[in-house]
């Protein structure tokens, strides 16, 4: 970086290059900082609510069938609003979520969300259903660990929270998994949610 | 002629450099300020890279300039100083900004291809 640490005397002017080195720094200095905040909180929280309802209603449900339905429909809930407050939030920092930090969320988080999505397919075709909560917990983690990577320490932590659900899940009887599915997707969403919101502005 | 005139243009924007944000940590801390809006001191640190003397010293010329405000308080008893950019810090930031890409213009025109 060309830009001095201390004051800079009048003699040592930009030229071209020191200008657009200048305008890069701050753009780069932006882009790093909207990470810090590019994770909405207030829909963090949002999807946490729904998630405990859709744990509730889930756990009433007589047959599988119904039991997964209730989840998809609350996965379908949490990515409407997880993209409206992304963009709203990226919009408030004034940053597009095609390109920089918002894109790089986007992208790393995406792929393990495809793949949760289509194993669970998979799974519902073979008709074994009790391992989708599991893989659910840990392939939220990996993506949330991967997509906060550039964001602030608290977006990989969730994930690690995530990926201990999971373990946990390997480990207890079938009848805790809505349990366990709303303590991650409901308490750790709320939790978490809360404090990103408070601490880094919504 | 249009080389004088723009070289006496770059003279005048060169004297309106305003020299608190002319400087690199200074100038990180306020642009960092102004897409995350509030950040720790722990935040900025990491942010850009800068030991925690470097930081206080620089964060501090830029709260006394009325640029950025501190908030101090406490996190389970631990002590955390937070930074905002004020609307002062702001348009500092976006007036050397339009600055530094009059300065790219300017010498785009004088410099052949």
């Amino acid at each position: 970086m060309i830009i001095g640490n201390g004051p800079i005397s009048h003699r040592s002017t930009p030229s071209e290059e020191q200008a657009s080195e200048h305008l890069r720094f701050i753009r780069d200095v932006m882009e790093r900082s909207a990470s810090f905040t590019a994770v909405p909180g207030w829909g963090m929280f949002v999807v946490g609510i729904t998630s405990l309802l859709a744990a509730w209603i889930a756990a009433l449900q007589a047959s599988p069938e119904g039991w997964l339905t209730v989840w998809l429909i609350d996965a379908a809930i949490a990515v409407t609003v997880a993209i409206f407050t992304l963009r709203r939030k990226a919009r408030r920092c004034g940053v597009s979520l095609s390109s920089g930090p918002g894109r790089k969320y986007i992208l790393t988080l995406a792929p393990s969300m495809v793949a949760g999505l289509l194993l669970t397919v998979a799974l519902w075709r073979a008709g074994n259903l009790d391992v989708l909560p599991t893989m659910w917990l840990l392939l939220y983690g990996v993506g949330t660990i991967t997509g906060g990577a550039s964001s602030v320490r608290t977006i990989p932590f969730l994930g690690i929270c995530f990926m201990v659900l999971g373990v946990v899940s390997l480990f207890v009887p079938h009848v805790w998994m809505d349990v366990l599915l709303a303590l991650g997707f409901g308490g750790l969403h709320i939790g978490f949610g809360l404090y990103i919101a408070r601490r880094y502005g919504g | 002629m249009e080389g004088s005139i723009s070289f006496g243009s770059m003279k005048v924007l060169r004297q309106n450099l305003d020299p608190l944000i002319h400087a690199r940590v200074r100038l990180g801390i306020v642009s960092a300020l102004a897409a995350g809006e509030t950040l720790s001191f722990r935040d900025l640190k990491t942010l850009l890279k800068t030991s925690d003397g470097n930081l206080s010293r620089h964060a501090r010329k830029l709260e006394k300039a009325g640029y950025v405000e501190c908030i101090k308080s406490f996190q389970n008893r631990i002590p955390l100083t937070e930074y905002r950019l004020t609307s002062k810090g702001g348009a500092a930031l976006s007036a050397y900004v339009e600055q530094m890409e009059r300065m790219l213009k300017m010498a785009r025109a004088v410099t052949p291809d």
